[in-house]
């Protein structure tokens, strides 16, 4: 071509400087992307020792402290940095900006810098995971975790509170950049609904990490200094730290599955070229999820000693919350209803995310129920709930996103086949891996157990089992992608037919994100002929 | 191989009655939700001929109808399972229940009938019979959970819990500590025995138990009794009154405290004032009671406990568990 490339966001600026230095919100989602790998591989690997270990009844692989610790570092790396920020800040970093039609997020520094605060924390947390490890779980239970751990508690402490950080940073960034920087006739109800469940998730992480942050610090506190909080033997209160810990830990599972749900809605509207079902419900219930997801924490203390009528409280509102996301998955159900159906990657990945969920947000009434929770607290079903539903759906809602946006991010388009394939492999290798652990707890498997009673090693085999091929179906996954980056064909601006502001500028955007000024003329997901065609004011940026 | 684990208590079929509904739900919204969108999807797949004019974009009726029907569906499983969880967890049924206390420690599970057998990792118990169970942790957080009884109650340190329960059927069970709590966690194990009423008497009167005068061992109250003579006669002693309190017929009394508040005489509040004197002085008195900390043990608290308590209830002194020969013979002496 004898016409020069006009410089796109990646080839404008070259060197780890430029990338280190940049203020622009699209290499920052790149930059956490990174980081996020470091750790899924850090988390993953782990779970890969998790499931060896457990192929036996017998502790013969681990030293039991090993195992503690490797399903401890599994568990933080993944929560922390992995489950936590890999949708808001990798797929909403890149994408909120240009869904709005804006230039950048309100806060471009605010927003390197919370890259930078999730950085040294992690940095800290591999060093907890040099420095002998840690072995109280995710959970950091006391007085477990601040009398009798020898590990080292305080380094990941220490990362969790400096993370936490760029969450309210991340969080905050949004909410401004959502309010004050939608481009003109972008109305609250035309906001694709990605951005309403970032919105919703956002005020979740501006208000409820503040308290996970206190309450590591007090865990640090009591371990270094001893002043008595929560180790009832320094007359502090155990189960205080249990209120606390999870009014953070229960909404951070909405951080973790919200932003997922926003994606289903983008991929589910683009593929079946039709705007989504009840718009104004899908996007209410984004703002329902982070609110009365904020009180319900206590169904984590049923079996912990909890009087009875705050337990009959929290198990209804756990019941109530499991509306607003049954609404969310009946009306992508209804979007399918006279849409045009494409089946590509990205929608693949999205039914598999809707099939997981449903199993992964059923069986939570199992728990929320009082009389059952007592059998299920802490056994594999437990385990296999929340996998369904931070893992097997968040990670299937990430990578569906990550499918729908690589070719905009990365302006090369990935081996469709391998893609679709990668989809169905990771559901399957999912459902093989977990649904065998609903049965072990049902069966009373308690779970962070080492040795085992023999009973139970068939159905540990087959979850052993799964978990190959669902690592297999992740690795996969990074290798095409990674192929493509180098080898893979240009993308053209909007390969999918999807709407929105950002499939109509460049592959990949330019810094500014747009060449022209954009103007929405139209409702959010505009697809049928009842609608306008997209109309975009060409003006010189 | 079994798919799900057996009823062995009272309250296994209820709870599983409950999973069972849950899990028909369950069922009925998951197929449901999959069979709609694969018709949906071959229908509507892209090309094909299907009738496509005026999709409808909402249906303000129909998405309160999915909002409310699954919700109108949850709440009766709601009440029933609290329903069962306010009588799992209430101690009010027990009354001639066999209380057994029970420590946690890092990492086995101390066990002690109020006939004064002591066991480790294991639990015999008669078939048919409220068993109570009053539970303490020495040291971090467990939980005493019996699968096939459906029954969990965390271990605190420094708080008692308790949790009640009916086996019926006769054999093995496992128990687990299902609150993780360090290193060998998944060694803090244990086997419950459910026997005949005639095996647990069998089991009771073995004589690896030790002897005392009357042909069988201490009983908790006999063994509280001892310590309390030795440990606290002194000064809450017949006679003493000037010095300390009176413990007789103090269990279950509210108490008037130096600093104004009332405080019920629980379990907890015989603990506490064991291990930490000077948290509730009772009115009246100087705070001069040394802390026993370090010098009389969880399961040493359990008995003089078992005592106190017997001050008050005459027929826990005469030992509702002990077995009826041993009464006999106690009696005659």
């Amino acid at each position: 071509m004898s016409i020069a490339q006009k410089p796109n966001y990646l080839d404008s600026e070259l060197g780890i400087k430029s990338w280190l230095t940049t203020l622009d919100h699209k290499r920052i989602g790149i930059m956490y992307l990174l980081v996020i790998c470091v750790f899924f591989i850090v988390g993953g690997s782990m779970a890969a020792l998790i499931r060896a270990e457990l192929l036996t009844p017998k502790g013969d692989l681990l030293t039991s402290d090993a195992y503690n610790k490797a399903f401890t570092i599994h568990g933080v790396t993944l929560v922390f940095w992995v489950l936590i920020p890999a949708v808001p800040a990798v797929l909403g970093n890149f994408c909120l900006p240009l869904m709005i039609g804006a230039r950048d997020v309100a806060f471009p520094r605010l927003n390197l810098l919370s890259w930078y605060v999730f950085t040294i924390g992690g940095v800290f947390g591999i060093m907890a995971v040099i420095f002998g490890g840690i072995d109280t779980g995710w959970t950091f239970y006391t007085p477990y975790s601040t009398s009798f751990s020898h590990t080292s508690v305080v380094l990941a402490v220490t990362a969790v509170f400096i993370t936490g950080f760029s969450s309210i940073m991340t969080g905050l960034n949004f909410i401004v950049t959502i309010h004050k920087m939608r481009a003109p006739g972008m109305t609250w109800f035309r906001l694709p609904l990605f951005v309403w469940a970032n919105y919703a998730t956002s005020l979740i992480m501006v208000l409820a990490t503040p308290v996970i942050a206190i309450t590591v610090f007090l865990v640090g506190l009591e371990k270094v200094a001893h002043i008595g909080i929560f180790d009832p033997a320094l007359g502090g209160d155990p189960i205080l730290f249990q209120h606390m810990f999870w009014f953070y830990s229960h909404p951070a599972v909405y951080i973790m599955i919200l932003p997922p749900m926003g994606v289903i809605s983008e991929i589910v509207a683009c593929f079946c070229r039709k705007r989504i079902f009840g718009y104004e419900f899908v996007a209410y219930s984004s703002l329902a999820i982070a609110i009365i997801g904020f009180i319900v924490w206590a169904h984590h203390l049923f079996t912990s000693g909890l009087s009875t009528y705050s337990a009959m409280v929290f198990s209804f509102l756990t019941f109530l919350v499991a509306i607003p996301s049954a609404v969310k998955v009946f009306n992508w159900t209804a979007t399918f209803y006279k849409g045009e159906i494409h089946f590509e990657s990205p929608m693949y990945f999205a039914i598999g995310f809707i099939g997981l969920f449903l199993i992964g947000g059923l069986t939570g009434l199992f728990l929320a129920s009082l009389g059952t929770d007592i059998h299920f607290q802490d056994t594999y079903f437990v385990v296999a709930h929340f996998h369904y539903v931070m893992v097997g759906s968040a990670i299937m809602g990430f990578l569906g996103g990550l499918h729908f946006w690589w070719p905009k991010i990365t302006g090369k388009l990935y081996a469709e086949g391998l893609a679709r394939w990668a989809a169905v492999i990771i559901f399957l290798g999912f459902n093989f891996t977990f649904f065998p652990q609903f049965i072990l707890g049902y069966l009373g498997m308690p779970r962070r157990y080492h040795s085992y009673s023999d009973e139970f090693q068939v159905l540990h085999v087959c979850s052993s089992l799964g978990a190959t091929v669902l690592g297999f179906g992740y690795i996969l996954t990074f290798c095409y992608l990674l192929y493509s980056v180098k080898f893979g064909a240009k993308a053209p601006k909007n390969p999918w037919g999807a709407k929105g502001f950002e499939w109509v500028t460049d592959s990949p955007p330019p810094t500014d994100n747009f060449d022209f000024k954009p103007v929405m003329r139209e409702e959010a997901y505009a697809y049928k002929p009842d609608y306008e065609a997209p109309e975009v004011v060409h003006e010189r940026a | 191989m079994r798919f799900v684990p057996e009823q062995a208590s009272n309250f296994a079929p209820e709870v599983d009655y409950i999973f069972y509904v849950l899990l028909a739900l369950t069922i009925f919204f998951t197929f449901g939700v999959v069979f709609a969108i694969i018709y949906l999807s071959v229908k509507y797949r892209a090309g094909s001929k299907a009738n496509r004019t005026r999709p409808p974009h909402h249906n303000t009726a129909l998405e309160l109808a999915w909002s409310v029907i699954p919700f109108l569906m949850g709440v009766p499983v709601f009440l029933w399972s609290a329903k069962l969880y306010v009588e799992m967890y209430s101690p009010k049924n027990t009354a001639g229940a066999l209380n057994i206390s029970v420590v946690g420690k890092q990492w086995m599970w101390h066990i002690q009938h109020p006939t004064g057998q002591r066991e480790n990792n294991e639990l015999h118990i008669p078939v048919n019979r409220d068993i109570k169970l009053m539970m303490i942790s020495q040291d971090v957080i467990h939980s005493f959970f019996i699968p096939d009884f459906r029954i969990k109650k965390d271990v605190l340190p420094e708080y008692f819990s308790t949790q009640w329960f009916r086996a019926t059927k006769v054999g093995k069970y496992h128990l687990f500590c299902a609150e993780y709590c360090g290193t060998n966690h998944s060694e803090m194990i244990g086997t419950v025995y459910v026997m005949t009423p005639e095996d647990y008497q069998k089991w009771l009167s073995d004589t690896k138990w030790g002897m005392n005068k009357f042909g069988r061992p201490d009983t908790m109250v006999e063994q509280g009794e001892k310590l309390f003579v030795t440990r606290c006669a002194g000064c809450h002693g017949a006679g003493k009154a000037a010095t300390a309190p009176s413990l007789a017929g103090l269990f279950g009394k509210e108490r008037e405290m130096a600093d104004g508040r009332r405080i019920t005489a629980d379990e907890d509040y015989i603990r506490r004032s064991i291990y930490e004197p000077d948290a509730m002085v009772v009115k009246g008195y100087q705070n001069i009671m040394p802390s026993f900390k370090g010098q009389i043990d969880e399961q040493q608290v359990f008995e003089i406990i078992a005592y106190i308590n017997s001050l008050s209830n005459p027929q826990i002194q005469a030992g509702t568990t002990l077995p009826t020969a041993s009464r006999k013979q106690e009696t005659k002496q």
